[in-house]
C-alpha cells in the first residue's frame, strides 16, 4: 500500500504480490509460487494414485492363474496407469517445478502470462479429476496408455471409456501447451540484467528447451485424439481402413508426439542434474556450453525417433533403418552431457547428501536403460522383443531413472526452498536405499521376464512358465518402492514444522534462487538483482549489482532484451483474478460436454468465449495507473 | 512510497525508471506469447496438411468416393478477400503503433467487415466442398482441416471485435495498443495458414 508511510519495501512488496484472502482469494490466486506449489501437490498426488494403481497390478501378477483382478479391470488398471504417470504427473510436475523455480532462479517477480498459468492448472485439475472419478464409476479407459486403433474405435470400445481417455488429453495437453508458453516467455523476457544466455542456469536452458519441444509435439497428440474421438462420436473415418482412413496414422501421429514425450520428461531432469551436481561439487559445471549445445541437440532429435515404436509394423526397412540410425544417435548428446558431469563430479569437492545420493543412482540407472534402448533401436531385436515384459522394464529403467530419481533428488535439494526447513537426512537416505534396492528388485527380474516371452498386458499367465518366481521378486520389489514413497511422505510432512530451519542458503548453491529467503516472499525479492556471471553467489562482487526504479507498491516486472538481457522497458502485471477459475469450469463444461455430443462445441463455445472476454476486460482502476505511470516508447511517425 | 533502492547513486544500483512501461514487436512478451500459439497451431495445420497427403498416398483414387473435388468459386474468393483484409490489417497495426486511437479504431472495424464477410463466404464454402465427413477419409480430412482453419477465423473475429469495442469504450493505456498490434500478427497467421490449406484443400484433389 502506497500510503502505509511507515511500511517498510519489503512489506510494502508483500502487500503488493500476495494472493488475496478468503475463499475468493484463493481462487484468483496468480503468484506463481501458489499456483506452481498446487500443481506439485496434484500432479504427487496423480504420482501415488499411479503407483497404487501399479501394485494393484503388481498384487494379480505375484501369483500364476490369479484371480484377485479380472480381466476388464487389469485393462483399466494398466490404462490409467501410464495415463496417470505419462500424461498427470512426469510431464506437468517438470513444469510445476519450473514454474516456482524460474523466477526465482532468474531474478524476477512473477511468470509471463500469470493467469494463463492459473487458468492452466484450474484445467489440467479438472481434466486429471476427470479422468479418475470415470474410473471410480466404472467407466475408465481401458485401451492401453497409447489407445491404438482399432481397439480404440467405436466397435471395439463402446461406451465412452476411450472418449474420455481422448478428452482428457485434450485437457493435460492445452494445459501443457500454455505452460511451455509461459515458460519460453519468462526465461526469454524476464531474466535479470545481466544473464545473457550464455549466463543463465541450466535448469532454465532445460526448460527452455522441453518448453519448445512441448510446442511442437503435443499438437500431434491433440490432433490425433480430435480425430480419434470425431471417428467414434460423429462418423469421420480418420482411422478406418475401409473408408480409405489408416490405422497407423493413429501410431505415426501419437509416436510423434509420444517419443518426444519421453525426452519432455527425461530433459528436465538433466537440469536439475546440473543443478545438484554443481551445488554438491562446489564448482560451475564443467563444460556448459557443450551442455546447453547438447540439451538442444536432443530436443532436435527427440522428433526424429518415432518410428522406432513401430518396427513391428510393415513400415518400409529404409525407414526402419533410418530411425535406428537415429535412436542410435541420441545417446551422443546423453553421452556428452554424463562426461560433463563426471567431469564436474571428478574435480569438485562431494559433498555426499541425500540429493547428490538420487543423482549418482540416476547414472547407474539411466545407464542401464539405455543400454537396453539401444538394443530395441535394433528392429531385429525389437522384433523379438516387442510388446513383452522386456520393454516394460526398458521404459522404466529410463523414466524412473531419468526423471523420477532426480525429481526425488530436486524435491530434497529445493525443499529448504520451498518450506524453509530442511528434510531429515537419516530418513531421506533410508528412502534412498529402499527406492533404489525397491527399483532394481521391481524392474531387473522384468528384462528377464520379456527375453524369456512374457508379453506385457496380460492380467494372468499359467503356471509351469518359469515366470512365478521373477513376478511374484518383481511384485515385493513394487511394495518396497510403495514404502520408500510413503517414508518420502512422512519426511516431507513432519519436515514442514520439525525440520531444522534452513536459512536462505543451506546447500552453498551458486544459482540466484538461493539469494532469495526461505521459503521465499510473495515478491521472491526485496530487490531484483543483476547478474554478472553464471553463479552470482559463487562470484566476486561487481557494480551495479541491484535494480532501482522499480515501484514496489505495484505489481511492475522489468522486462529485458532476449539474448543480452539488457534492460528494455517495465510492465505492470496483471492482478489477482476470479476469471481463470470461471473460464477453466467453461472450458470444461465444453470438454465434457463434447464427450457426449457434438453440439457442446458450439453452444458450450460461448461461455467460454463470456468469461475469457470478461478475463481480458481491463480494470478501470489498474488501466488509471498505467495511464498515469505511462512512459512510452518511441513511437514510429 | 519511494522505489526499490531508492538510488543513492553510488553504483550499486541500475536505474531502470526511465523505461518505456510498454512496447511493441520482439520486445513485449506478448509478442513472444502470441508467437507460441502460431507456433502450436501451425504444426496442427501442418501435421493436417501431411495426415491429407499421408491418405492420398494410400488411395487408389482421390477423393475417395468418386466425388468431385470441391467448387473452386467460394474458396478463391475467400483468398482474396483474405489477402485483401490484410490492408485494414496493416493500418491497424501501425496506428496502433504511432498510439493513433483514431486510426486504430478505423483499422479494427474494417478488419471485423472483412472477418465477417470471410466467415459468410465459408458458410458458402462447406457447401461447395462436394463432401460431407462421414462420407469416407477424404471428407473427413477436408472437413477437419476446414474446421480447423474456421475455428481460427471465429476466434480471431471474436477478439477483433472485443478490442474494437474495448478501444470505443475504454479504458485505454498503453497496453491496449500492444494487443492491437498483436491482434495485427495473429490475423497475419490465420492470412498465412489459410494459403497452404486452400491449396491442399482446393488443388490436392486436382493434382
Amino acid at each position: 500500500m502506497s500510503d502505509a508511510a511507515s511500511a517498510t519495501p519489503a512489506e510494502v512488496l508483500e502487500q503488493t504480490w500476495r494472493d488475496p484472502p478468503g475463499l475468493w482469494g484463493w481462487l484468483s490466486a496468480v503468484n506463481h509460487k501458489t499456483i506452481a506449489a498446487r500443481f506439485i501437490y496434484v500432479t504427487f498426488g496423480f504420482f501415488v494414485a499411479g503407483g497404487i494403481l501399479a501394485l494393484m497390478m503388481r498384487l494379480q501378477l505375484a501369483r500364476p492363474d490369479s484371480r484377485l483382478i479380472g480381466p476388464d479391470l487389469y485393462n483399466q488398471l494398466f490404462t490409467m496407469h501410464g495415463t496417470t504417470m505419462m500424461f498427470l504427473f512426469a510431464v506437468p510436475v517438470m513444469q510445476a517445478v519450473a514454474i516456482w523455480l524460474l523466477p526465482l532462479m532468474l531474478g524476477t517477480r512473477t511468470v509471463a502470462f500469470p493467469r494463463m498459468n492459473a487458468f492452466a492448472f484450474w484445467i489440467f485439475l479438472f481434466g486429471g479429476v476427470m479422468l479418475f472419478a470415470a474410473f471410480l464409476i466404472g467407466a475408465g479407459p481401458d485401451a492401453g496408455w497409447f489407445a491404438y486403433v482399432p481397439l480404440a474405435n467405436a466397435d471395439y470400445s463402446p461406451g465412452k471409456r476411450i472418449d474420455i481417455w481422448g478428452q482428457m488429453i485434450t485437457f493435460t495437453e492445452t494445459a501443457a501447451l500454455m505452460e511451455a508458453i509461459v515458460i519460453i516467455v519468462t526465461i526469454f523476457k524476464m531474466r535479470a540484467p545481466g544473464m545473457t544466455l550464455d549466463r543463465m542456469p541450466l535448469f532454465a536452458w532445460a526448460m527452455l528447451v522441453t518448453s519448445f519441444i512441448v510446442l511442437f509435439a503435443m499438437p500431434a497428440v491433440m490432433l490425433a485424439s480430435t480425430a480419434l474421438i470425431t471417428d467414434r462420436l460423429v462418423d469421420t473415418h480418420f482411422y478406418d481402413p475401409e473408408l480409405g482412413g489408416d490405422a497407423l496414422l493413429w501410431q505415426h501421429l501419437f509416436w510423434f508426439f509420444g517419443h518426444p514425450e519421453v525426452y519432455l520428461i527425461f530433459i528436465p531432469p538433466l537440469g536439475v542434474i546440473s543443478a545438484i551436481i554443481a551445488t554438491f561439487s562446489r564448482r560451475p559445471m564443467v563444460g556448459y556450453r557443450a551442455m546447453v549445445l547438447a540439451l538442444i541437440a536432443t530436443g532436435f532429435l527427440s522428433f526424429g525417433l518415432w518410428v522406432h515404436h513401430m518396427f513391428a509394423t510393415n513400415l518400409p526397412e529404409l525407414g526402419k533403418a533410418f530411425f535406428t540410425a537415429a535412436s542410435l544417435m541420441i545417446a551422443i548428446p546423453t553421452a556428452v552431457q554424463i562426461f560433463c558431469w563426471i567431469a564436474t563430479l571428478w574435480t569438485g569437492r562431494l559433498h555426499l547428501r541425500t540429493p547428490l545420493l538420487f543423482i549418482l543412482a540416476f547414472f547407474v540407472i539411466l545407464l542401464a536403460g539405455g543400454l537396453t534402448g539401444l538394443m530395441l533401436a535394433s528392429v531385429s531385436l525389437d522384433t523379438q522383443l516387442h510388446d513383452t515384459y522386456f520393454v516394460v522394464a526398458h521404459l522404466h529403467y529410463v523414466l524412473l531413472g531419468g526423471a523420477v530419481f532426480p525429481m526425488f533428488g530436486a524435491f530434497y535439494y529445493w525443499y529448504p526452498k520451498f518450506t524453509g526447513r530442511m528434510m531429515s537426512e537419516r530418513l531421506g537416505k533410508w528412502q534412498f536405499w529402499l527406492f533404489f534396492i525397491g527399483f532394481n528388485v521391481t524392474f531387473f527380474p522384468m528384462h528377464i521376464l520379456g527375453l524369456e516371452g512374457m508379453p506385457r498386458r496380460v492380467y494372468t499367465y499359467p503356471d509351469g512358465m518359469g515366470w512365478n518366481a521373477i513376478n511374484l521378486v518383481a511384485t515385493m520389489g513394487a511394495f518396497m518402492i510403495a514404502a520408500s514413497v510413503l517414508l518420502f511422505i512422512v519426511n516431507a510432512w513432519r519436515s514442514r514444522r520439525r525440520g531444522a530451519p534452513a536459512g536462505a542458503d543451506p546447500w552453498g548453491g551458486g544459482t540466484l534462487e538461493w539469494r532469495a529467503a526461505s521459503p521465499p516472499p510473495a515478491a521472491n525479492f526485496d530487490v531484483l538483482p543483476v547478474v554478472h556471471g553464471r553463479y552470482p553467489l559463487w562470484q566476486p562482487a561487481a557494480l551495479p549489482d541491484r535494480v532501482a526504479g522499480i515501484d514496489p507498491a505495484l505489481r511492475e516486472v522489468l522486462l529485458t532484451s532476449v539474448t543480452a538481457a539488457e534492460p528494455d522497458h517495465r510492465m505492470l502485471m496483471p492482478s489477482p483474478s476470479p476469471w481463470p477459475f470461471v473460464t477453466a469450469l467453461a472450458t470444461t463444461v465444453l470438454f465434457v460436454g463434447s464427450i457426449f455430443t457434438p453440439w457442446a462445441v458450439v453452444w458450450a463455445s460461448l461461455p467460454v468465449a463470456i468469461t475469457a472476454t470478461f478475463w481480458f476486460w481491463p480494470r478501470h482502476s489498474e488501466s488509471r495507473i498505467r495511464h498515469e505511470r505511462e512512459v512510452r516508447p518511441e513511437v514510429r511517425s | 512510497m519511494k522505489d526499490e533502492a531508492s538510488g543513492n547513486d553510488d553504483g550499486r544500483s541500475l536505474h531502470v525508471g526511465h523505461l518505456p512501461t510498454f512496447a511493441f514487436g520482439h520486445r513485449s512478451p506478448m509478442w513472444w506469447g502470441t508467437l507460441g500459439l502460431v507456433a502450436i497451431e501451425a504444426t496442427v495445420f501442418a501435421l493436417v496438411i501431411v495426415a491429407y497427403f499421408y491418405l492420398r498416398g494410400l488411395a487408389d483414387a482421390w477423393p475417395l468416393s468418386g466425388s468431385l473435388p470441391p467448387d473452386l468459386l467460394w474458396g478463391t474468393v475467400n483468398t482474396v478477400v483474405l489477402l485483401l483484409s490484410m490492408i485494414p490489417n496493416e493500418m491497424a497495426r501501425r496506428a496502433a503503433e504511432r498510439l493513433d486511437l483514431r486510426g486504430v479504431r478505423t483499422g479494427l472495424a474494417w478488419c471485423l467487415a472483412f472477418s465477417l464477410a470471410f466467415l459468410a463466404v465459408r458458410a458458402l464454402e462447406f457447401t461447395a466442398l462436394n463432401c460431407a465427413w462421414d462420407d469416407d477419409a477424404y471428407g473427413s480430412v477436408v472437413w477437419m482441416m476446414m474446421g480447423l482453419h474456421t475455428l481460427h477465423l471465429i476466434t480471431d473475429t471474436w477478439d477483433s471485435a472485443v478490442l474494437a469495442v474495448l478501444m470505443h469504450t475504454g479504458p485505454i493505456d498503453g497496453k491496449r495498443f500492444v494487443d492491437v498490434s498483436e491482434n495485427a500478427g495473429y490475423w497475419y497467421f490465420v492470412v498465412g495458414s489459410w494459403l497452404p490449406i486452400y491449396a491442399t484443400v482446393y488443388f490436392g484433389a486436382r493434382i
